[in-house]
């Protein structure tokens, strides 16, 4: 940080509450919240209300949930909340592949607005129609930053708009009569993991494209992939190592020709925004995550959208309902003649697409292209320095030169000079306040690191997380031992995996834990 | 490069700090570049984008984009100033002040995937929300949040395939429709979704029928309860002994509000229990408050298909420090891409956490009386609509929690129109079933909760009574 006109490492130690678990603060009798109580005449009227149950219905045992008076169960969370290091209180730029930027909080404010939380979806439409406008208008902007022809808000996160995909995929091919045929998915090996995992679910036989030397997923692999069978092909690009595909209008004709569709995993687009639309490259739909560049919170992992976009031939496999305007007035349109049923209750989560709403009103157009640019200057900035001055560390794909938003990076000779791994590294980042991470599984680069600096870090932010990194890694050469034993500053120190392997030990609750943590000794 | 507003003045965008034109020449410079541009150099030309986004023009100051989206909203007729009666998958109650002052905390709003010792406290709100949900279904173990109970019910009879090496299940022909549409697709192609027949008197399940469906191929039954059309299924054991028979499973749909007074699925021989978070704290955000969870016991063969991050405790480096992380990892598509169980990603935590402050704040005698509270209300609404010519509340022979059906086929309207005309008196009714149960005629399922009180449901009753009798 910038301290007295100089670069400064903080002098950082997290919040350490040493707080028990919720159970142990249980005291009989004490309440934390207390219940309206039934008027007399409903009372006189109905009874107990219970006793319309048969007996064999009725708990006789209270559930065994702590009593906890309301004071104290709110100090033991705000504690909790203190132990977390939550993107807007750090410079997240380290979480690689996840787009966290700055979630402004005007849009917390509106998306508290009791027009938004007290709303039910079964209203009838005439008293939603607010609602019903920001989901139809979010529609149009979409439409714009890809040219696709329609989106769904209704899967709740970005693994479920890739499982919305496969399902309006395998729909089509069945209509057409090809749905037994056409049983494989193609899709790279840097691709996001879910683009493998969702096809399997659908029964799909999965094809993974490896990357060539510079990066670039196999055009000839793909040439060999696809058949009479092929039902679709799923890709992030660029991928998490921030190498954009030039020949993926080439990919996605390919495909094109044996009948296959294409679909385009933008959960992260925040270097292209503006700048490529995906109907240019030749898919058929594809998703955003709303919670990733469009500035919802990532609230932990959720809640969140995945946003479903399509071009004209595949509107009506869409699920129900979409929304619609006549000219007048929104409404739900249940008459979508293919659908494929529906993937989520309801049309979304509402606050998410209120706050993308939000968000793309507050840039327009140019706005929109900026986030692009800065998020792609900031990446290339931070790339430039981690290659010029930290020790130990590479880039993979060394090849391609330019990245866009994000890059995978490889800390191998860092390893190999000291043994410290870039997990030792991560928690060593941790104890100057700042998050790390590795990288999507399999680790085809050893020891990865990957770096995201969105649009909202500023030129100090950045210098700032990179002054720190360079330190770490001068330690790891000096003091490796150091590096290896951390973390010092945070909540917690490392933990130990091993129970959390073993069937006999594992404890998903705290009642399976106060029955096995003996058999930990 | 930079914004600029239509008349050539340059916008330093608050949102992107970098957006200062001198700072990025100045980063440009350190990268060897002369433009950004030239970082877009491997996008082919022929990609680019060469028209314009039809955006509207930015509403720069946060005072107009407050006053422009503050201005949409104001079209939406909330249930603070109407009484709502509507449930159905997505329910009214009062969500305490705590869930809201926690569920807004800036760390747990905005972080993500932290690590173990960094984001301590995430996991560990996360492992005491599964502990809570545990004690509520008696059981040892319970999933980080899917995205709502329908995911849940798909996810449930997905792993019950799996650990029964079958592909056929059965499902309560009065499951919600929204949670049975989202099943059938989860199911498609690989796995056959049944529906078995209810007993027109009651609701409930045809037992009879039930058992002249079931076969060595079925995985399992699921079936809810409270149903999603109000009745307590009270033959619960006995679907688990018949399913049981043929080694299959006993998945059952609960709603967890109701488990301070009704004996959980876990006592009458469920396998798997899923269900909703949104009753415990959460608003309803026009159907965005929905959270899934699913419970089972601790066997490894359950544990092992559950596609969900489960958040498990553990010791560190440090005597006496509680530790928390993933178990059995390796299960997750994140480990194991196409060879993993289903698939998991970003879903719906923030809720997790939410019904954890919910539940620690009722404890085990305010989930007694929440539940108590909601039937005598409950009762109290169907006696008082029963005595409405023509209507007949509730339609099922049976009891009831919060929700049962209003039969309106004697009064002559149609539940559209007598909805139509709650509005005028500020009311919204129940769901309107006659599209969804088209056996049911011109019924609609009506929801009532601690949140309404004697005088609104005197309210609905009175504005009810009006409206049938003025159109005889």
């Amino acid at each position: 940080m910038m301290k007295g006109g100089k670069i400064k490492i903080r002098d950082f130690h997290e919040a350490k509450w040493d707080e028990p678990i919720i159970f142990e603060l249980s005291r009989k009798g004490e309440r934390g919240i207390l219940v309206p109580e039934v008027e007399k005449e409903i009372e006189e009227a109905v009874g107990d209300g219970i006793s319309v149950l048969p007996e064999h219905m009725i708990r006789k045992e209270y559930p065994a949930l702590p009593e906890i008076a309301q004071v104290r169960v709110l100090r033991h969370f705000l504690r909790l909340s203190q132990e977390t290091l939550g993107a807007t209180i750090n410079i997240d730029i380290g979480q690689g592949t996840c787009t966290m930027k700055y979630n402004p909080i005007i849009n917390e404010i509106l998306a508290k607005s009791p027009e938004v939380t007290e709303i039910h979806p079964l209203q009838d439409e005439d008293t939603v129609q607010g609602a019903l406008e920001i989901i139809y208008k979010l529609d149009l902007f979409l439409r714009e930053i890809s040219g696709f022809s329609k989106f769904t808000f209704q899967p709740g996160g970005g693994s479920h708009a890739i499982f919305t995909i496969i399902s309006i995929i395998e729909a089509y091919h069945r209509l057409n009569g090809e749905g037994e045929k056409r049983n494989e998915i193609i899709t790279t090996l840097l691709s996001h993991p879910s683009n493998a995992a969702a096809p399997a679910v659908k029964g799909y036989k999965v094809i993974n494209l490896y990357p060539e030397e510079d990066g670039r997923p196999d055009i000839e692999a793909l040439k060999e992939a696809v058949s009479e069978h092929t039902a679709g092909f799923i890709v992030t690009n660029p991928e998490d190592t921030g190498i954009f595909n030039p020949r993926i209008k080439e990919f996605t004709d390919i495909v094109h020709e044996v009948g296959g569709i294409c679909a385009y995993d933008q959960a992260n687009a925040n270097g292209i925004i503006g700048i490529v639309r995906a109907v240019d490259c030749g898919f058929d739909l594809g998703f955003f995550n709303l919670h990733k560049t469009f500035s919802s919170p990532h609230g932990c992992g959720g809640p969140a959208v995945g946003a479903v976009g399509v071009t004209e031939r595949l509107k009506d496999f869409l699920p129900v309902p979409t929304v619609e305007f006549d000219g007048k007035k929104y409404y739900l349109n249940y008459d979508i003649p293919h659908s494929i049923g529906k993937v989520r209750e309801f049309y979304g989560v509402f606050p998410v697409i209120l706050r993308a709403y939000a968000w793309i009103r507050s840039l327009g157009a140019e706005g929109i292209k900026e986030v692009a640019r800065v998020a792609v200057l900031n990446n290339n900035y931070v790339m430039r320095k981690i290659l010029e001055e930290v020790k130990g560390a590479s880039i993979s794909f060394p090849k391609t030169r330019h990245r866009l938003e994000q890059v995978r990076y490889s800390f191998e000779k860092l390893k190999k000079d000291t043994g410290v791994t870039s997990e030792d590294v991560i928690r060593r980042m941790a104890d100057f306040g700042f998050h790390l991470w590795t990288s999507h599984h399999p680790w085809i680069i050893p020891e990865p690191f990957t770096i995201e600096p969105t649009e909202s870090y500023s030129k100090d932010d950045l210098d700032e997380y990179l002054t720190t990194l360079k330190k770490v890694v001068e330690e790891a050469y000096r003091d490796p031992e150091k590096v290896k034993n951390a973390p010092y500053n945070c909540p917690i120190h490392n933990i130990d995996h091993e129970p959390l392997e073993d069937p006999d030990k594992w404890a998903i609750t705290w009642r399976a834990y106060l029955k096995k943590h003996k058999k930990w000794e | 490069m930079v914004i600029k507003k239509r008349n050539g003045e340059i916008v330093v965008h608050p949102y992107i700090p970098n957006s200062v034109p001198e700072v990025q020449e100045e980063m440009l410079r350190e990268i060897g570049v002369r433009d950004i541009e030239e970082l877009y150099s491997d996008i082919p030309e022929e990609l680019k984008f060469k028209g314009e986004m039809k955006l509207p023009e930015p509403l720069l100051s946060e005072y107009a984009l407050k006053r422009h989206v503050k201005e949409i909203l104001s079209k939406n007729r909330t249930c603070d100033e109407n009484l709502c009666f509507m449930g159905g998958g997505c329910w009214p109650h009062y969500v305490p002040a705590l869930c809201d002052e926690i569920s807004q905390r800036s760390e747990f709003l905005t972080a993500y995937a932290g690590e173990p010792w960094e984001d301590h406290g995430r996991w560990q709100a996360l492992f005491e929300y599964q502990s809570l949900i545990a004690e509520l279904v008696d059981m040892d173990v319970v999933n980080v949040p899917t995205y709502s109970w329908g995911q849940a019910a798909a996810t449930s009879l997905r792993m019950a395939c799996r650990i029964t090496r079958r592909d056929e299940v059965i499902v309560a022909d009065t499951i919600s429709p929204e949670r049975l549409a989202i099943i059938r697709n989860y199911c498609k192609p690989v796995v056959r979704v049944k529906l078995a027949k209810h007993d027109p008197e009651t609701g409930m399940m045809d037992l009879e029928n039930l058992k002249s469906m079931i076969s060595r191929d079925t995985a399992a039954i699921y079936f809810e309860n409270p149903s999603y059309l109000g009745f307590i299924e009270t033959h619960g054991g006995d679907i688990s002994e018949i399913i049981h028979e043929v080694d299959g499973l006993s998945v059952v749909g609960v709603d967890p509000i109701s488990l301070g007074v009704l004996v959980p699925p876990s006592h009458y021989g469920a396998d798997i229990v899923c269900g909703d978070l949104q009753p415990l704290g959460i608003h309803m955000n026009f159907g965005g408050g929905l959270a899934g969870f699913i419970a089972t016991s601790d066997e490894e063969r359950y544990v092992m298909e559950y596609p969900s991050r489960l958040f498990g405790i553990t010791k560190t480096t440090v005597e006496g420090e509680y530790g928390f992380g993933d178990v059995a990892f390796e299960r997750t598509s994140f480990a194991k891409r196409e060879k993993a169980k289903e698939f998991v990603g970003t879903a719906a935590a923030l809720w997790g956490i939410t019904a954890g402050v919910y539940l620690a704040l009722m404890g085990p005698k305010g989930m007694w009386e929440i539940g108590k509270t909601i039937m005598q209300r409950s009762q109290y609404a169907m006696k008082e609509l029963s005595r409405i010519d023509g209507v007949r509340a509730p339609r099922f022979k049976a009891p009831h929690f919060k929700e049962f059906v209003v039969d309106f086929n004697d009064t002559g309207l149609s539940v559209r129109d007598i909805n139509k005309r709650l509005i005028e008196y500020g009311i919204f009714g129940g769901i309107d079933l006659s599209r969804d149960f088209p056996k049911l005629g011109e019924s609609a399922l009506y929801c009532v909760t601690e949140i309404h009180t004697k005088e609104d449901i005197d309210r609905l009753t009175s504005a009810l009574g009006q409206i049938i009798e003025s159109k005889r």
